[in-house]
């Protein structure tokens, strides 16, 4: 079966190649149906707990997509007549944002004020004609102790000041929604950044934290995957030293990605901010199967081989191998089937299809490749040398490492547990992003830039107009505004409170709560009147007025502080209100419990990885003993890895969750390398010492060359301005920097220390064998 | 001299020209608005009326809320009608009144009364465009047609319901209003409205409302019995259902002034 394989490879290359071609061109085919999602959404599945209850809040009450743009003037504040006017126009202005049905600011809230009989609703600012230091310092009144609007849309210094834009995506291409309403605003900002040159705009709101997602995702997409093609095209050059054989390489890693993307897309995944960089892992893992075949073939060339020969030599050396690695590789990133967010079982799926083809083509079409192109004698390189000269270190040291390496890797791993789960979906974009810049300065100057609504049920209808449901609601919404993390709470308490006062004559005594039912319902009943355009009491109150939401604004939190917030409160909630059900949802906390759900998923998968990866080595090595030795190599590069990451960082997001799976995928190839090697040398009558060396010769360099072409691509995923997957890159890239040094150190300490005895067993099976 | 007199002739026999060929095909807006008088015309002369009527309110996904309400109208001929809404349903917010005189130029008065207070308020606001007891429908979606709030255009013909219709583009004239365009599809044989649709500030459509159960009184004017507004933005909805209407009720100013709000139950 090889041998047919074998020849049909090599002796009809042009038949070999046509047949892939026409693969890969059925698979690649699928590249045209993929396409770009970037809502928040992709990051949870449908029966995601948290999502469904923030879905059933949304359904309830209005949905609550928007754009926050912060207008900041750089001296004064915006209660000058030049700053007012302009807020004023770019309120006007924000009409026309597709998908727009509401635009709020200080300039258009809608004031009321009771004169005699008369109640006036007027837009605070209604022309900017208006405004002289009378009518300036009576909005400057307003706006200081309207709860509307104080620390929601002007700051508590009056020095920032916002314009918020309800959008109703039509939801049918999304992201071209989001791109259309959210560049719309944008193109506004850099109008009126040109005619106020002393005024800076920041852009919050869930559709810039959609529109991130999305244009960081294009972003990796057109910077880091030429980025990283081109790295490993110099890499392959200066590593291989033989232009055809880079070549070849090259063909390999486009045919694999795009016939990876193509199944993608025929399979109807979509590209995210996570599946971009399949191509990037692809490339790199794509490269690794080459370097090895093409190693062995120079290797043999060396020793005056002919150059079929050669071929046929790399590829008897390496199937086995090959197909092995790539299979444990495999099994690493389907582990990412067990995670809770949608578009990491996407990559993991996509990785691991990428990872299987390049297998396949390394072994059908780069032969066929290498048969074809001209193949010379490449001299053995320095690193060559460096290996014996390592070999010889741990031979003769090994006595030394082997505690200095457990003691190193054991202080290191014990760090590994103190690392704190915590995703917010502002802190995966780094603090370079524009979009991170502007909510860092929201957060500083404005308001908190997390939201978390509250639905509270009074299980009748019109049952939020009884006053003892609304004196419970109102010390609920007292009770948020003295909690540290709270910088804003919008309750229709707060309107029921302001109403009384205006038909009261504006007597600040009257600023309470309505005594009687009918009395509040008539004051609702009078404040839909007085409603603008796009508003209407949906946004606070159910349709039956059964219900109201409360919303609280808080302060960035970390994830562990927001669940922790959100339990207070339903606690809260549940001891002084126990008549009345309350939930609590927002996108916030919906990311604040998938990295718990999320880790605790993958947490479950690593030991059944792990099982099965050795299981497989054990197989594959037809030896109990070395399955037992492999443990260490496998289990510790991402234990030390975890623990200097505490030191480093000490926050775990999801991006981070999957490392460990996909890692050890990757880094028992080494371990499976560097034993077959070590077997072959026991089988081929050499002790452990000379087993040892063999092993060292033979693959140490293939080893090195493909931990630096693997860390080189993990490192270029590092530059990521997405921390999701910048994070994932720059970990594993340790981690795979670890495991060679744990593989070409401990690992061969580990033999020499406690191999002796196997040493005779394996001499004698082999001469039974033989 | 000379020249000036013959340049003088020419412009006015071009002009005449003009004219002429304008008489022959008239243009968009003059079509329009002769439309848009007819179906003024035919509905002018019905005097006053009482109604009662129910609203139903749709969310997203079809959860249903009622309002019962009754209606005086008195139709003022040179002005915007008069309207007295009284509110039945829900009970808490039974007995309130709101009174509406519509002006076909000015902005419109109103004046609410709510029982639990026991006192009449005016109610400053250019709001127009909010919604009417939270259902779909904003305040200039129930106020009185009159033409002076407008300029129309004609655009075509076309079947809708099963009638042969004119499609009239209304833009409204108000710079508070919260459209930019409406469009009406009027039936050729009695000039009723079939369907508008309602456009917001930014172009889009924002609302859809049919008529449906067209009914004739005095043997001259046409109520639909129900009404749809579906919302196109938010997929909410409202169904305005005419239980009942009686012409002809002997109202006078009176019963559409401040006091008659108080006494309104």
């Amino acid at each position: 079966m090889q041998q047919f394989w074998l020849n049909s490879a090599l002796r009809h290359p042009w038949l070999t190649i046509s047949w892939a071609l026409l693969a890969i061109l059925i698979m690649s085919a699928g590249m045209s149906q993929l396409y770009f999602r970037g809502d928040y959404r992709i990051f949870f599945s449908p029966d995601n707990p948290q999502m469904l209850a923030f879905e059933q809040m949304q359904n309830e009450f209005n949905k609550s997509d928007n754009i926050l743009i912060a207008i900041a003037p750089r001296e004064g504040d915006v209660f000058s007549p030049e700053i007012l006017e302009l807020i004023w126009r770019f309120t006007d202005a924000a009409w026309q944002t597709p998908y727009s049905s509401r635009v709020d600011s200080i300039t258009n809230f809608q004031h009321t004020e009771a004169v005699d009989d008369d109640l006036l609703v007027e837009d605070l600012l209604l022309q900017p004609a208006m405004l002289d230091a009378d009518k300036i310092a009576g909005m400057r009144q307003v706006a200081m102790s309207e709860p509307a609007l104080y620390r929601s849309l002007v700051s508590s210094d009056g020095k920032v000041a916002a314009i918020n834009v309800i959008v109703q995506l039509p939801e049918i291409d999304q992201n071209q929604e989001v791109v259309d309403a959210y560049e719309h605003v944008l193109a506004l900002s850099a109008q009126f950044a040109t005619e106020y040159p002393q005024v800076d705009f920041y852009h919050a709101g869930i559709l810039a934290l959609n529109y991130a997602f999305a244009s960081e995702a294009e972003k990796d997409a057109s910077t880091l995957v030429p980025l990283m093609f081109l790295v490993i095209v110099l890499m392959l050059l200066l590593l291989l030293r033989s232009f055809s054989a880079a070549m070849a390489t090259v063909v390999i890693i486009l045919v694999t990605i795009f016939s990876t993307l193509g199944i993608a897309g025929w399979l109807g995944i979509f590209l995210s901010t996570a599946t971009v960089n399949v191509p990037t892992i692809v490339m790199t893992l794509a490269v690794a199967d080459c370097v090895h075949v093409i190693a062995s073939m120079q290797f043999a060339l060396r020793q005056g081989k002919s150059k079929e020969e050669a071929i046929h030599y790399s590829m008897t050396r390496n199937l086995m191998p090959i197909f092995i690695t790539s299979i444990t590789t495999s099994i690493g990133f389907l582990t990412l089937n067990f995670s809770e967010v949608p578009i990491l079982r996407d990559l993991g799926n996509m990785t691991a299809v990428g990872v299987m083809l390049a297998c396949l083509f390394s072994v059908t079409l780069l032969p066929a490749l290498l048969r074809l192109l001209p193949a010379k004698v490449v001299p053995v390189s320095h690193t060559a040398n460096g290996i014996e000269k390592l070999a010889n270190f741990v031979v003769l040291q090994h006595r030394k490492i082997l505690p200095i390496g457990i003691i190193l890797m054991l202080g290191l791993a014990a760090f590994a547990a103190t690392n704190q789960v915590n995703d917010v979906a502002v802190k995966y974009f780094d603090k370079r992003t524009d979009f991170r810049q502007s909510l860092d300065f929201i957060e500083d100057n404005l308001t908190g830039t997390a939201n978390l609504d509250f639905a509270i049920e009074s299980q009748q209808t019109s049952g939020v107009n009884d006053p003892a449901f609304l004196t419970h609601v109102a010390r609920f919404a007292d009770w948020l505004e003295q909690q540290p993390e709270v910088t804003h709470v919008a309750s229709i308490t707060h309107v029921f409170k302001r109403l009384n006062k205006n038909m009261h004559g504006d007597d600040p005594d009257y600023y309470r709560l309505p005594e009687q039912q009918d009395l509040a319902a008539q004051y609702l009943l009078m404040y839909e009147m007085s409603l603008p355009f796009g508003l209407d009491l949906n946004n606070q109150l159910n349709l039956d007025k059964s219900a109201t939401r409360v919303t609280a604004t808080l302060q960035n939190l970390g994830s562990k502080e927001l669940t922790g917030f959100e339990q207070r409160a339903l606690a809260w909630l549940a001891t002084e209100m126990p008549d009345y059900t309350s939930s609590a949802a927002s996108t916030a906390l919906m990311f604040a419990h998938i990295g718990e759900r999320n880790m605790a998923s993958m947490l479950k998968t690593l030991p059944f990885a792990l099982v099965l990866i050795s299981a497989l080595l054990i197989i594959s090595l037809r030896s109990w003993r070395l399955g037992v030795f492999s443990l260490i190599p496998n289990i510790m590069p991402a234990l030390v890895g975890f623990g200097i990451w505490a030191l480093y960082s000490g926050e775990i997001n999801l991006g981070l969750s999957v490392v460990a799976s996909i890692s050890l995928g990757i880094i028992v190839d080494d371990t499976v390398h560097f034993l077959s090697k070590y077997q072959r040398g026991l089988r081929e009558g050499q002790d452990t010492e000379g087993a040892v060396r063999y092993a060292f010769h033979s693959v140490g360099r293939a080893l090195f060359v493909t931990t630096v072409v693997l860390m080189a691509g993990f490192a270029v995923l590092a530059m990521s301005g997405f921390r999701l997957n910048s994070d994932m890159g720059l970990l594993t890239g340790l981690i795979i920097m670890l495991a060679l040094i744990i593989d070409l150190l401990v690992l061969p300490a580990l033999l020499l220390r406690f191999d002796n005895k196997g040493k005779s067993n394996e001499n004698l099976s082999t001469t039974t064998a033989g | 001299m000379k020249t000036y007199l013959r340049q003088l002739l020419v412009s006015v026999c071009l002009c005449a020209t003009a004219s002429v060929v304008v008489a022959a095909e008239p243009t968009a807006a003059e079509e329009g608005l002769r439309i848009s008088t007819e179906r003024k015309v035919r509905d002018t002369g019905w005097g006053d009326t009482e109604a009662s009527m129910t609203m139903i309110l749709r969310d997203a996904r079809g959860r249903e809320s009622r309002r019962e309400m009754r209606t005086l109208t008195l139709e003022v001929l040179d002005d915007g009608d008069k309207a007295l809404t009284i509110f039945d349903e829900p009970r808490d917010v039974r007995g309130s009144a709101f009174l509406t005189h519509t002006k076909a130029l000015e902005q419109d008065e109103q004046w609410l009364f709510l029982p639990a207070v026991n006192r009449v308020r005016r109610i400053v606001s250019r709001n127009k465009s909010g919604p009417f007891m939270g259902s779909e429908f904003a305040y200039e979606d129930l106020s009185s047609f009159e033409l002076e709030k407008f300029s129309f255009n004609y655009l075509r013909d076309e079947q809708f319901h099963g009638e042969d219709c004119y499609v009239i583009e209304q833009i409204p004239q108000d710079e508070f209003s919260g459209y930019s365009r409406m469009l009406v599809w009027i039936d050729k044989s009695h000039y009723r409205v079939q369907q508008i649709e309602y456009y917001d500030r930014r172009g889009a459509l924002l609302k859809t409302l049919t008529m449906h159960d067209y009914q004739q009184y005095k043997d001259k004017f046409w109520r639909p019995h129900r009404m749809e507004m579906l919302n196109a933005q938010n997929q909410k909805s409202t169904s305005m259902l005419l239980n009942e209407i009686l012409f002809d009720r002997g109202l006078t100013d009176a019963d559409f002034d401040q006091n008659a709000l108080q006494r309104a139950r």
